[in-house]
């Protein structure tokens, strides 16, 4: 990790290193379906991240998009279908027909090779950066405290701010709460990495901090998936990109396919708002697209479901 | 301060800029230095009644504050004096009070022993009460309704009695069962057997008692101080695969209790005098102890005076520890932490005769 360079400079620059590294964890996601009441988010939802791949997720509030990243790391556990870090069950001991439901003790193992970056960065408020990072490699793999608070250390200096050590979340911006967020999540030397809108909560100036230092992540070979309203960054930096709506998967592919010519119209209106800066993603104003900035027809471009958030 | 000044020296003598200046004063500062006639010190005539635009940086450097007049807070202060000072001495100067028996009686030996047995009592049903608290609080809140529903109704029992019909049930537990055997159901095997009204002495009634009512207050206190914590924190402990006890114990307690320590010292000094309510059974705690000697010498004010300072000085402790204790776990809910009053009075005096309030709250954030 300590190889990751400062901002990956070209479009797609990502995918030469990706394939050769070791560290990435092969991500496997069949049929997987989860409802919230009466609400259904997930309608069978099937997707493969392969090793050291960065993965892009994006689409509208609501199209699931952040329910299906945390069930890759059982916070939010599937009604049914199954979700595999290198062909390991998550959350489930499969026998034959039977999924038999793992321990605590065992969940929270598995947890330790997939890290999570929140959107509200969920530093712990009463602890210092330094101690935000070594908690988990202390409390849950037993690493001794020097050697996590070296460790510690190095991934401070790798996100830039080795100098911020002894400061509280609360003594940091918002952008420098992000790097140390994913400085924490890095601390167990995960084999995939969970990003949930990690510049949402930041301001316009403070977005490309954090996305400098995924960017360096992604040339370093770390299986990434990452839920963003950021499109020019997911064409630089995603192999594969993902747009969902309602529960499904609308289209995926490479960023050239489905965001410069994306095929379904759904796909296309909704990337039309986010540049605009329409209702459809409110936070996305740091979009600079240089792509299609003309006017679509007001009702050919709007497909039937997603009217109704056109009035909110 | 110097950007906004250089321009307006500059302002006059381009008067065709005014009209822009008051609305873009980038734009009448490109003006300005474009004209080569506008000198770097015009006389300073303000551009419109009320503008600071031809103020330069020494007039602005001679400006004072004269701090805000609050008479009514003089008026109320004098009054609020006054009245404390009426109050001081009557207590001083009737003689009702006997002064003199309360020195007499204030360091006597019972006192002190009564004292004593107070404090062991709080600290006893304290430890008892927070304790079992804090896991009634923690089950409360767990997802299984059967282990919930065990708290819920502890917390329902317990508060739901009074305090005093406790006491005396468990004092009287002898009377309900009048054994009490610890041992293997269904075989021979007896590890404890006694009679229930040998083991129950005052001070396990009163422990008991007072312990498990407090349990259930406190129960209730350090689960809404739980609840307080953004549920993100959980999010992100379970995410980086802390075991639950660390979860609960390292994450979201301390977090927990800047929202818990206030409502638990209330509390505990709750618990310091409601520990009185055990002269029922006759336990020699310090009111039990004062209610026996104004017994036999007829004193009771001053008696009762001397329990009372004695409470007092418990108190003022409790909030001394109390203060320190909140600013411990303020550590990283505020930005800087203020000076203690220890760090504000040195800072005074070593600043005395500067600037105080900069000086102290400079100290605030370097301590």
């Amino acid at each position: 990790m300590s190889t990751a360079t400062a901002p990956a400079a070209a479009p797609g620059a990502t995918s030469s290193t990706t394939h050769a590294a070791p560290r990435g964890g092969l991500v496997e996601i069949r049929g997987v379906r989860k409802s919230f009441g009466d609400l259904e988010v997930l309608r069978g939802i099937d997707l493969t991240v392969r090793p050291g791949e960065v993965t892009a997720i994006l689409g509208p509030s609501g199209s699931g998009k952040s329910t299906l990243l945390r069930t890759i790391n059982h916070l939010e556990p599937v009604d049914s279908g199954l979700v595999t870090l290198d062909g390991e069950v998550i959350g489930y001991r499969r026998q034959g027909d039977l999924l038999h439901e793992l321990s605590e003790k065992e969940v929270l193992r598995q947890r330790t090779r997939i890290g999570m970056v929140f959107q509200s960065f969920n530093l712990f408020a009463h602890r210092t950066a330094l101690a935000n990072i070594t908690e988990a490699p202390r409390r849950a793999l037993g690493v001794p405290k020097a050697q996590a608070e070296a460790r510690a250390r190095e991934l401070l200096a790798l996100v830039g701010l080795e100098d911020r050590a002894g400061a509280y979340p609360r003594q940091l911006s918002g952008g420098q709460q992000q790097r140390v967020a994913i400085a924490r999540a890095l601390a167990l030397d995960p084999s995939v990495l969970l990003f949930d809108e990690p510049t949402s909560a930041l301001d316009p100036e403070l977005v490309e901090e954090v996305l400098a230092v995924i960017r360096g992540l992604a040339s370093a070979g770390t299986t990434l998936v990452i839920v963003t309203h950021e499109i020019s960054f997911a064409r630089d930096v995603a192999d594969t990109v993902v747009f969902m709506d309602h529960g499904r998967i609308v289209e995926q592919g490479p960023p050239s396919q489905v965001i410069d010519a994306p095929a379904h119209e759904r796909t296309r209106s909704f990337l039309q708002r986010v540049r605009s800066g329409g209702p459809e993603a409110p936070d996305a104003t740091v979009e600079h697209s240089p792509v299609g900035h003309g006017p679509v027809g007001p009702d050919s471009a709007t497909s039937p479901t997603a009217a109704p958030e056109d009035h909110r | 301060m110097a950007l906004p000044s250089a321009l307006e020296t500059q302002r006059p003598s381009a008067p065709g800029a005014r009209a822009d200046a008051a609305c873009a004063p980038p734009s009448a500062a490109v003006d300005a230095a474009a004209d080569p006639a506008s000198g770097p010190t015009g006389p300073a005539t303000p551009v419109g009644p009320g503008s600071i635009s031809a103020l330069s940086d020494e007039d602005l450097s001679r400006l004072r504050v004269v701090p805000a007049r609050h008479p009514g807070r003089v008026v109320l202060a004098v009054v609020v004096t006054l009245l404390v000072a009426l109050v001081a001495w009557s207590f001083a100067t009737n003689p009702r009070w006997e002064w003199g028996v309360v020195a007499q009686w204030f360091f006597a030996e019972s006192i002190i022993r009564g004292l004593l047995e107070t404090l062991r009592l709080t600290a006893l049903a304290g430890a008892v009460g927070f304790g079992l608290g804090l896991v009634l609080a923690l089950m409360r809140l767990s997802p299984s309704s059967l282990v919930s529903g065990v708290a819920w109704t502890f917390s329902w029992v317990f508060r739901s009695t009074p305090m005093l019909v406790q006491l005396l049930l468990w004092y009287n537990l002898g009377y309900l069962y009048e054994r009490v055997t610890l041992g293997i159901p269904l075989t021979d095997v007896t590890f404890v057997d006694a009679r229930t009204s040998d083991l129950m002495t005052p001070m396990l009634a009163a422990v008991l008692g007072l312990g498990l009512h407090q349990a259930a207050y406190a129960a209730e206190l350090i689960r809404g101080g739980i609840l307080s914590v953004d549920q993100g924190q959980l999010e992100a402990a379970s995410a980086l695969g802390l075991p639950a006890r660390d979860r609960s114990l390292r994450i979201v307690l301390p977090q927990a209790m800047r929202a818990i320590l206030p409502s638990a010292f209330n509390e505990v000094i709750g618990l310091v005098k409601g520990t009185s309510i055990v002269y029922v059974l006759a336990h020699a705690e310090l009111f039990f102890t004062v209610q026996l000697i104004y017994g036999r010498t007829q004193q009771v004010l001053p008696m009762l005076l001397v329990a009372t300072l004695w409470y007092v000085v418990i108190t003022s402790l409790l909030s001394i520890g109390q203060y320190y204790i909140e600013r411990h776990y303020a550590k990283g809910a505020l930005r800087t932490l203020p000076p203690t009053p220890l760090q504000r009075l040195r800072a005074g005096l070593r600043g005395r005769g500067a600037r105080p309030t900069t000086t102290s709250a400079r100290e605030g954030a370097s301590a």
